[in-house]
C-alpha cells in the first residue's frame, strides 16, 4: 500500500515536468513576439527590450528553462513583472480565499450532489429523476459568473440573508468567514454539483441492476440500506474519479468566482496579472493550480484501494 | 389467420383467455416518434436552430449598428426603443446580443471540429505508433493536468486578442481529451479479430483506418464534439468577460457582460439579457449531446 | 393449507415495442417440506415466476397480478415493509450466478450476519458467532477466517456455499433457487445438489427448484412443473413424468434424455433440441403457446388454447391431444 502510493507519487513527477515545460515554452513558441505583446501597443522599443531581457528571452532556451526550474524547485517562481514582487510572495498572499473558497465548494458539492443522484437513479423513469437531471443539465449549461450574479441579486441584494461581495478571513472567526463563502460555493458549485450528481446516477443505475443487488433484495434489505450500504459503494470508484477531475472545472471557475463576489483570491490576482500581462505572475499561478489538480488526482487514486477491496498493487 | 372457425368438440376444454394487466404500448413512428423517444435532441435541435437563425439574420432583426456610441442614451432600461436597454456607453444592447450569438457559435463551433480533428490526428498516431504512443500520451496527460481556462488565459496572455487567437487557445485546451479518447478507441479496436483480420489480408494502414477505426470513432467522437462545442462557449464567455478574450470592439456575449459587471447591481439588465441568451444556447448545444448520446451508444448513456 | 398457492399468476412487462408477457397465467401449490421442480427453456418464465413469488420485480416496467398466498396471506397485497419481513426470512432465494451474486465491496461476514441483523434481533457478535455456525454447516472450512474475507477471495462453489448460508440463516418455510448449479462445474454441482438435499431434511424447507437440468430435476424433485412460453404446460409427481410425459414439449424435452433408472445421478443431460423457436411473448398467443413448434397440431390447437386437465391422478397436462387415463372417481 504505502509502495503503492510511493509509485504514485514518483509518477507525477514527469506530469509536473511537462506542464513546466509546456507552461515556460508558451513564452518561445507564442506567434509574434510576446516581449510586444505583452509591452502593449504604445511601449517603446526600449521598453520592448526591458521586458525581453526581464522575461530572459534574450538568452537561448535551454540555459533559460535550466535555470528557471532550478529556481521552481526551490519554491522561486520568478519576479512580477509589474510589482517587482516575488510571485511565491504574491500567491502565498492570496492563498486563503481561494483555498477556502474551493474547500467550501467542494465539501458543499458532494453532499448536495451524491444523494441528488442516488435519489435520480432510484427514482430513474419518474419525473423526480427527470427534474433533478433538468437541474443538473442547467448547471452545466449556465456559466458559473451568471449564477453568481443571480444569486448575489437575489439573496444578497434583494432579500439582504448574504454579504453582496467580499471575504473575511478565517481568523476572524467562523461564522462571518462562512457567511461570506456560501454564495460564492453555490454558484461554483453548480457546474460540479451537476457533473458529480450526473455520474453518480449513471454508475448507481449500471450497479442497481447488477445480481448482488437483488440478493439484497431478496434478503429482505430495506431501500435506503440498499442504495447507500449495498450500491453506493460498488458506484464509487467512477464517482470520486470524476470528483477528482472536476477539480478542474472548479479551478477555472474560481477565478470568475472571486471577480463577481469582490474575493482577494488568486483569481483576482489573475485578473490583475491579465490586465497589466504579467507573464510570471500567470506562469506561477498556473503552475500552483495544475500541482494541486494533480496531487488531487493522486489522492483519489489511492482512495480507489480503500473503496474497492478487488483494488490491490 | 383464423379465417374459418374449427367447431369445438363438447368434450375438449377450453382455457379462457387472460386478462391484461397492462395497458397495450403505443409505438409512434415518423417524427413524432423520433420527437417522443428522443426529446432532448427534438428540443436542443430546435433552440439551437433559433440561435443559427439569430446569429446569420442579425442585421435584419430591427437591429441597428451594435457598436454605435451614443453618449447621451446611455444606460437606459429596456423601453420600446431599446428592447434590452442600452449600456455605459448608450449602445443599444439588444443589436449587441444578437450580433454576439455570431461570435459564441463560431467559437464553439470552430473549437468542437478543429479540437476535434487535431484530437483524431494525435490519437490515430498515439494508437498506431507504438513508439510515439509513451511520449504523445505523457504530453496530454501534462496538457490535461493544466486546468483549461488557465490554459487558455496563459495563451490569451501571450497573444493578442482576437476572436482567431481565443479559437486556438480554446482548441489547445481542449483537444488533448479528443486524442485520449480516439486512441482508447484505436487500442481496442486493435485487439478486434476483424481489424486482426485485415492486417492479415495484407489491407494497407491508411485504408484499415478507413474502413473501421472511423466509423467506429465517429459516434463517441459526435457527442465529444458537443460538449467540447458547449464547453468551449462557456470558455469564450469567462475569458471575455475576465479581460483575456475577443477585443473589446467585437460584441461578444462575455464582452456585454463583462461591460456591464461594473453596474450589474443598479443596471442589471445589461448583464441578464446576454446571459441567458448565453446559457439557452450552451443548454442547446448540451441537450444535444445527451441527446445523441443516448441514441448513438446506449452502454454510453449508462455511464454518464 | 398448503404452504404455498399461486392462482393466475400473470407478470407483464413494459418494453418500448409492447408488452411483454413473461408469465401469463400459472397457478401452482406446494405442500411443506415439498420439492418442487421447475423446468422448461431458457425463456419461458421460471425465473420470472420465481422472481415474482418474492416480488423481486422492479414494478415499473413489471407488473405482476393474480395471487401469491404463501400460508394464507397473499404476497402481492402486503405493504413493502411487511413483504421485506418474508424476504430472507420465510421465503429466501439463491440465484445461478454466484460469481456476481454477493456483493463484492463487503465481507462474507457482513452479508451473512446482515440477514440474521435484519431479521432477528442479534448483536453483532451474536450475529457473527450464527454466521460462523452457519459456514460450518455448509462445509466452508475455517470458517472463522473467512468472515472477514470477500468474495472474490473464494471459488465459485464456495461463494454459491456462502450464497446457501445466507438464504438458510434465518430458517426460511421456502427456499427458492433459480439454476443453483448451472454456473458451477460438474463435479461442484453434484456437492451443492448434496449439501441442498442435506440442508433441507436439517432446515425443513420447502425447496423450489429451477433449472433446465432433467438430471437434476430426477435427483431431487419430488414434483415437476413444465412451463413454456409464459404457461404451466404440465405438473405431475417425478417419476410419472419421467415414465410417461404427456405434453408433447415435455416429450420433445425427454427426446434426447435415458428413462427413469439408467442412473442418472452421474449422467447430468442438458435438455433436447426441439426445432423452431419460442412465440414472442410481446403478443397475445391465441391458441396452444406449442402449436406453432408441434408436430401433432391442428386447426383446433392453433384456434382455441387447451385447459389444464388431470389426465392421470395427480398428473396435469395442457394439451387437446393428451391421451387420458380412467381417473379414479
Amino acid at each position: 500500500m504505502l509502495a503503492h502510493i510511493f509509485r504514485r507519487i514518483v509518477a507525477t513527477i514527469p506530469v509536473m515536468a511537462i506542464v513546466a515545460l509546456f507552461v515556460f515554452s508558451l513564452l518561445y513558441i507564442a506567434p509574434g513576439d510576446p516581449a510586444a505583446v505583452i509591452a502593449g501597443e504604445q511601449a517603446s522599443p526600449e521598453d520592448v527590450e526591458k521586458i525581453r531581457k526581464g522575461l530572459g528571452l534574450d538568452r537561448p532556451f535551454v540555459s533559460r528553462f535550466g535555470e528557471w526550474s532550478w529556481h521552481i524547485l526551490q519554491a522561486d517562481l520568478g519576479t512580477s513583472m509589474f510589482t517587482g514582487l516575488p510571485v511565491t510572495q504574491l500567491i502565498v498572499q492570496r492563498l486563503e480565499p481561494t483555498l477556502s473558497l474551493m474547500v467550501v465548494t467542494l465539501i458543499l458539492s458532494i453532499t448536495i450532489a451524491v444523494p441528488m443522484g442516488v435519489i435520480a437513479a432510484w427514482k430513474a423513469g419518474t419525473w423526480v429523476d427527470r427534474g433533478l437531471m433538468a437541474f443538473a443539465v442547467l448547471g452545466f449549461s449556465v456559466p458559473v459568473f451568471v449564477v453568481g450574479y443571480v444569486l448575489a441579486y437575489v439573496f444578497a441584494l434583494e432579500l439582504d440573508w448574504f454579504p453582496v461581495q467580499g471575504y473575511t478571513p478565517l481568523s476572524a472567526g467562523f461564522w462571518p468567514w462562512l457567511e461570506n463563502l456560501v454564495l460564492p460555493a453555490i454558484a461554483l458549485g453548480c457546474v460540479y454539483i451537476a457533473l458529480i450528481a450526473r455520474i453518480t446516477r449513471a454508475s448507481m443505475l449500471e450497479v442497481l441492476q447488477q445480481d448482488y443487488i437483488r440478493t439484497a433484495r431478496s434478503k429482505g434489505m430495506g431501500q435506503s440500506g440498499i442504495l447507500f450500504v449495498h450500491a453506493l459503494k460498488n458506484a464509487a470508484v467512477p464517482i470520486v474519479t470524476v470528483i477528482g477531475i472536476g477539480v478542474a472545472l472548479l479551478i477555472g471557475g474560481a477565478v470568475v468566482t472571486e471577480s463577481v463576489f469582490a474575493i482577494p483570491g488568486l483569481g483576482r490576482l489573475t485578473i490583475d496579472a491579465i490586465v497589466r500581462r504579467d507573464y510570471p505572475v500567470i506562469q506561477g499561478i498556473v503552475l500552483l493550480f495544475s500541482l494541486v489538480y494533480v496531487l488531487v488526482n493522486l489522492a483519489v487514486d489511492v482512495i480507489y484501494t480503500l473503496l474497492d477491496p478487488r483494488i490491490r498493487y | 389467420m383464423l379465417g374459418s372457425a374449427v367447431p369445438v368438440p363438447a368434450d375438449v376444454a377450453v382455457e379462457p383467455a387472460m386478462p391484461d394487466v397492462l395497458p397495450p404500448i403505443k409505438v409512434r413512428r415518423g417524427l413524432a416518434g423520433f420527437v417522443y423517444r428522443h426529446p432532448t435532441i427534438a428540443f436542443g435541435a430546435a433552440l439551437l436552430i433559433a440561435m443559427l437563425s439569430i446569429a446569420v439574420l442579425a442585421p435584419y432583426l430591427g437591429t441597428v449598428d451594435p457598436t454605435a456610441l451614443s453618449p447621451a442614451k446611455r444606460t437606459r432600461a429596456p423601453s420600446a426603443e431599446f428592447w434590452f436597454g442600452t449600456d455605459m456607453f448608450g449602445r443599444d444592447v439588444y443589436s449587441r446580443v444578437m450580433y454576439g450569438a455570431r461570435v459564441s457559435l463560431t467559437v464553439g463551433f470552430s473549437v468542437a471540429i478543429l479540437a476535434s480533428l487535431a484530437g483524431l490526428a494525435v490519437g490515430l498516431i498515439s494508437g498506431f505508433v507504438r513508439w510515439a504512443d509513451g511520449i504523445i500520451m505523457r504530453i496530454m496527460d501534462g496538457m490535461m493536468s493544466i486546468p483549461p481556462i488557465l490554459l487558455a488565459v496563459a495563451l490569451m496572455a501571450l497573444t493578442r486578442a482576437s476572436v482567431t487567437n481565443v479559437v486556438t487557445a480554446i482548441t489547445i485546451a481542449e483537444f488533448p481529451r479528443v486524442a485520449r479518447l480516439v486512441r482508447g478507441v484505436v487500442l481496442s479496436l486493435r485487439e478486434q479479430p476483424y481489424v486482426d483480420a485485415a492486417v492479415a489480408a495484407g489491407t494497407r494502414g491508411p485504408m484499415i483506418i478507413l474502413r473501421h477505426i472511423l466509423p467506429n470513432t465517429l459516434a463517441p467522437m459526435t457527442v465529444q464534439a458537443t460538449y467540447i462545442c458547449a464547453s468551449a462557449m462557456i470558455v469564450e464567455a469567462i475569458l471575455s468577460f475576465i479581460g483575456a478574450g475577443t477585443p473589446p470592439s467585437v460584441p461578444s456575449w462575455g464582452n456585454i457582460m463583462a461591460e456591464g459587471r461594473a453596474l450589474w447591481q443598479v443596471k442589471p439588465f445589461i448583464v441578464f439579457f446576454p446571459a441567458v441568451f448565453l446559457s439557452l444556447t450552451v443548454l442547446a448545444v448540451n441537450l444535444l449531446g445527451d441527446g445523441l448520446r443516448d441514441m448513438l451508444d446506449p452502454r454510453m448513456a449508462k455511464r454518464l | 393449507m398448503p404452504l404455498l398457492e399461486i392462482n393466475d399468476l400473470q407478470t407483464h412487462f413494459r418494453t418500448p415495442d409492447g408488452v411483454n408477457r413473461a408469465v401469463d397465467g400459472v397457478s401452482f401449490q406446494m405442500g411443506e417440506g415439498e420439492t418442487l421442480a421447475v423446468v422448461g427453456e431458457s425463456g419461458c418464465g421460471k425465473s420470472v415466476t420465481a422472481n415474482s413469488i418474492l416480488r423481486l420485480i422492479p414494478e415499473p416496467p413489471g407488473k405482476i397480478a393474480g395471487s401469491i398466498r404463501f400460508r394464507g396471506v397473499d404476497l402481492l397485497k402486503l405493504s413493502d415493509k411487511e413483504m421485506r419481513r418474508v424476504r430472507g426470512n420465510d421465503i429466501s432465494m439463491i440465484f445461478q450466478e454466484p460469481m456476481t451474486s454477493l456483493n463484492p465491496v463487503l465481507t462474507v461476514g457482513r452479508q451473512l450476519g446482515e440477514t440474521l441483523r435484519l431479521h432477528q434481533r442479534v448483536s453483532r457478535r451474536e450475529a457473527d458467532a450464527r454466521a460462523v455456525e452457519m459456514l460450518r454447516l455448509v462445509g466452508i472450512p475455517e470458517a472463522k477466517r473467512r468472515l472477514g474475507e470477500y468474495p472474490h477471495q473464494l471459488s465459485g462453489g464456495m461463494r454459491q456455499r456462502v450464497m446457501i448460508a445466507i438464504a438458510l440463516s434465518c430458517r426460511p418455510k421456502l427456499l427458492i433457487a433459480d439454476e443453483p448449479t448451472t454456473a458451477l462445474d460438474v463435479t461442484i454441482q453434484a456437492q451443492i445438489l448434496d449439501l441442498m438435499k442435506d440442508l433441507k431434511a436439517k432446515v425443513g424447507a420447502a425447496i423450489i427448484l429451477i433449472t433446465h437440468d432433467l438430471g437434476i430435476v430426477a435427483e431431487v424433485a419430488e414434483r415437476v412443473m413444465v412451463m413454456y412460453a409464459g404457461r404451466k404446460v404440465e405438473e405431475a409427481p417425478v417419476e410419472k413424468l419421467f415414465r410417461t410425459p404427456r405434453h408433447p414439449y415435455t416429450q420433445g424435452l425427454f427426446g434426447a434424455v435415458p428413462k427413469l433408472g439408467s442412473s442418472l445421478a452421474g449422467n447430468l443431460t442438458k435438455l433436447a433440441e426441439i426445432p423452431g423457436v419460442v412465440p414472442s411473448l410481446k403478443q397475445r398467443i391465441c391458441g396452444c403457446v406449442f402449436a406453432t413448434r408441434c408436430a401433432s397440431a391442428t386447426d383446433l390447437c392453433r384456434q382455441s388454447a387447451p385447459a389444464l386437465e388431470l389426465k392421470a391422478p395427480g398428473h396435469l397436462a395442457a394439451c387437446h391431444f393428451a391421451p387420458k387415463e380412467a381417473l379414479a372417481a
